[in-house]
């Protein structure tokens, strides 16, 4: 089977993060650039049913020239091939410009049978790539899974809510997105780090992609963030001395902040 | 927030912009590589490192092996877990050659790759090193049949090794070990005999030990002459158990996630075909053992100097981190007794701690790293000439390489605890441990007399002198190109060229002497002033290629530079006034004096 996963890089959760002043885009410069953990996951999920299925692994990233570094981990790990759209015109792209160019890229893997996400970018958190990609390429959904299997032409999946387990399932091809407790990804190996050099990287641009500049990017965004302020330090700490009626003090502070 | 292990950033600083090692990937050796394979296995090395290395070294410190009722050794779960993981990424096979498993990564980066380990956790990181060395010397003397044998599932991280040198009565002095092996009409050899502090000697981490053991084969000669070096595994090729038993295990001040065993080869405790005796395979030629021994010596010592640098570069972030985030106590200054206390960093003394140990750990990452560019250099340089070169000046500089980081970076561990007061003595804080760990690293590999002895007795005289002259005219080199730059390079120029004169001029002094006792009487003081002669060297380094460019990391660079300048080089000045003068107390004391 032929499988597409998703990948973004992401300024790295350790760097302090933070948004440009020009436009409040993200600043790439302030921070480590990764491959978001959950990428990982969703590429080790490929690679374990490729393991099991046989067929192709393909990764695609939209994003600017250094994501090739994400795209290189994912192929160490054992992907077979990648696409990166990456294009100046694409600086500011919300999510749904975004979930445009991906399916216009997915659309260039041949013969795709599933596509799988992770459930939301450590960065942006907007979780809605995989559903509005679902309506775009008019293909079941199927999010937010601890488990994926397929069997046939079905991929089955389990989503832990608070309320319970759901088991779902779905037709192929389908759009499928996973949360952190998917599996453990592997590392990359150093011969998959060798092969990897190997492996093709096809760069599209929108203009291959057959999609209008005007539709993405900042202008084309339908929302945009017009300000953007640091959170405030943290104040002092209410200080209780303990002069035997500590503990009620405690408990009249969390009752004071409605947290008991 | 930045890894506490090790500095990326100063990784890439030293590989990239100072040594320039993407220019390696020009060799034949390495074409196969790019600064994108370099990043990559830096990447990784610093993932697992952080996320298998690092969590259970406290845990393996405080529950150190144990040698169960069945002989059998236990050793923390996490070990084994970390150590598959290590070489499932295919890192023990790294530098060796692609048709044995292994990747051609040069020596350098496998270094800094290993350093991760290194600072990551001590006693988990030594069973691969060991097993990498044990490789290293069966690929370049043994035959093809024992490469395949022994060689390969080491490299798949299926059997560990092991190297036996020393017994309970023979450590520095190999001329007199008594282990013996005694050849067989089928070409094996039995040995037996004890051998003492063998690290990774015994334990359930591996399907199998491969020990490489020195021991006497008859009619060798007296001494050193006499010794051969022997493939004696824990487990024959058919599984059969070998004669080789654990005594007992060591119980250390550090590195104790490391088994240090005592073992007994051919006492009969595991009979084969009914006969006591441990089944040897002779490597190379009979009693040629310990020359193939000390061949392999140069990147032994490399390697400890590089334990000694993580476990120093370790405890230096660590210090720093704690120092930026501890407050107390004011400024000298400072009037209102009731105004808020500033962070550690804020005083100056503090400073003066973390500085002298930036310029320790820094510098001797840089010696650690220029050497195994050598050793590189050694094998793959494009001429004759220059590969020679590359071989006499890693010979002068390997005892430096091996003790300055183990006597400075030490040093800066205990810098380390002292930023930290009275929590750094505790064992709630990481520091005391490093510094505990670091301390095996001026006595193994030769202790730090005998690389004295070494470098004075040795290699400043072999062929003439030549190791000490190409010394010489390559620091001249660094020093005409800083004479060219401005004031700070030239004070600094000057200084190391004014010190690199006067080692020659001491070194000369001191083989006047007449006798060698005299000479090397005092032969740790002046490994001590080279070495930091030296690491002087390699800062003048640094700051050239720090040059003209802005930010914090490059001002910290100039400034860590100015400090061993300024605070560390002028020591050499007393130190080579009591070499110049033959000072001869060391020699008029007399034993019973004490």
């Amino acid at each position: 089977m032929n499988i597409v996963v998703l990948v973004k890089q992401v300024p790295d959760t350790w760097s302090e993060r933070k948004l440009t002043d020009a436009d409040h885009t993200l600043d790439r410069e302030s921070a480590d650039a990764v491959l978001d953990e959950i990428n990982e996951r969703a590429v080790e999920e490929a690679l374990l049913l490729k393991e099991a299925h046989g067929g192709e692994v393909t990764v695609i990233a939209m994003g600017p020239g250094r994501a090739t570094d994400a795209i290189r981990k994912a192929l160490s790990m054992g992907a077979d091939k990648a696409v990166h759209v990456s294009d100046d015109a694409l600086h500011g792209s919300d999510v749904i410009a975004t979930a445009k160019v991906l399916a216009k890229a997915i659309g260039t893997v041949e013969g795709f049978d599933l596509v799988i996400a992770g459930n939301e970018a450590t960065d942006g958190r907007a979780g809605a790539i995989p559903a509005i990609l679902a309506e775009i390429l008019g293909l079941p959904q199927v999010t937010q899974l601890r488990k994926v299997t397929v069997e046939g032409t079905t991929v089955k999946g389990e989503r832990e809510t608070e309320e319970g387990v759901a088991h779902l399932e779905a037709s192929l091809p389908a759009i499928v997105s996973v949360t952190e407790k998917i599996n453990e990804p592997r590392y990359p190996s150093f011969k998959g780090i060798m092969a990897a050099k190997k492996k093709p990287v096809t760069t599209l641009t929108v203009a291959d992609l057959g999609v209008d500049a005007g539709e993405v990017g900042l202008g084309g965004a339908w929302s945009g963030v017009i300000e953007a302020s640091p959170k405030p330090p943290r104040s002092a700490g209410q200080r209780i001395d303990d002069e035997g009626v500590g503990g009620s003090k405690i408990a009249e502070y969390l009752v004071g902040q409605k947290l008991i | 927030m930045a890894s506490t292990i090790l500095s990326r950033r100063d990784l890439e600083f030293l590989l990239y912009e100072w040594l320039d090692v993407t220019a390696l990937t020009s060799r034949e050796r390495f074409r196969e590589h790019s600064r994108e394979t370099f990043d990559a296995v830096l990447e990784l090395s610093a993932e697992i490192a952080t996320e298998h290395f690092a969590p259970h070294n406290k845990k393996a410190d405080a529950n150190e092996p144990v040698m169960l009722p069945d002989g059998t050794v236990e050793v923390v779960d996490e070990v084994a877990r970390a150590l598959k993981v290590f070489a499932d990424a295919g890192l023990t096979a790294a530098q060796f050659d692609e048709e044995i498993g292994g990747m051609q990564l040069p020596a350098v980066l496998a270094r800094a790759s290993m350093c991760w380990f290194q600072a990551a956790n001590a006693g988990t990181s030594s069973y691969p090193l060991l097993t990498v060395g044990n490789a290293n010397l069966l690929v370049e003397y043994g035959t093809p049949e024992q490469v395949d044998q022994w060689v390969r599932p080491m490299l798949e991280g299926r059997f560990f090794g092991t190297m036996c040198l020393s017994e309970t009565g023979a450590g520095s002095s190999l001329a007199d070990i008594t282990t013996r092996a005694l050849p067989r009409d089928d070409g094996t050899y039995r040995v037996s005999g004890t051998k003492m502090w063998i690290s990774g000697g015994d334990h359930g981490l591996s399907e199998n030990i491969v020990h490489l053991v020195l021991a006497k084969v008859p009619g060798g000669g007296p001494g050193v002459k006499g010794i051969s070096l022997l493939v004696v595994p824990k487990f024959l090729a058919d599984g059969t158990r070998n004669d080789v038993t654990l005594v007992g295990l060591n119980h250390k001040m550090g590195n104790r996630g490391t088994t240090n065993t005592v073992l007994a080869f051919g006492d009969g405790t595991h009979p084969v075909d009914g006969e006591p005796g441990a089944v040897g395979y002779l490597v190379g030629e009979r009693h040629r053992g310990l020359a193939y021994m000390f061949h392999m010596m140069n990147e032994a010592r490399v390697g400890v100097g590089f334990l000694a640098t993580a476990l120093g570069y370790t405890g230096y972030l660590k210090a720093v981190e704690y120092a930026k985030s501890r407050t107390q106590g004011r400024p000298p200054a400072a009037k209102d007794p009731a105004a808020r206390p500033v962070r550690l960093i804020e005083h100056a003394d503090v400073r003066r701690m973390l500085l002298a140990q930036k310029s320790y750990v820094e510098g001797a990452l840089a010696l650690g790293l220029y050497c195994s560019l050598l050793i590189d250099e050694q094998e793959t340089a494009a001429t004759d000439d220059d590969r020679e070169r590359a071989g006499v000046l890693l010979d002068v500089l390997t005892p430096i390489a091996k003790s300055w980081p183990a006597q400075w970076c030490l040093e800066a561990n205990s810098l380390a605890i002292q930023v930290h007061g009275g929590y750094g003595y505790t064992r709630d804080y990481d520091v005391e441990q490093l510094y505990r760990d670091n301390r095996l690293n001026q006595i193994h590999e030769g202790t730090h007399g005998i690389q004295g002895l070494d470098l004075l007795g040795r290699k400043v005289v072999a062929d003439g002198g030549a190791g000490l002259r190409l010394l010489v005219d390559t620091i001249g080199a660094t020093v005409a190109r800083a004479e060219t730059g401005g004031p700070d390079l030239v004070e600094y120029a000057t200084a190391v060229a004014a010190a690199t004169r006067r080692l020659v001029d001491v070194t000369k002094i001191l083989w006047s002497a007449g006798d060698p006792t005299t000479t090397l009487a005092n032969s740790s003081v002046y490994l001590e002033a080279t070495g930091h002669v030296v690491v002087a060297w390699m800062w003048l380094e640094q700051l050239l290629a720090v040059g003209a460019k802005e930010g914090a990391f490059y001002d910290g660079k100039r400034q860590a530079a100015r400090y061993f300048l300024r605070y560390e080089l002028p020591r050499t000045t007393a130190q080579f006034d009591l070499l110049a003068s033959l000072d001869r107390t060391t020699l008029d004391t007399e034993p019973d004096w004490f």
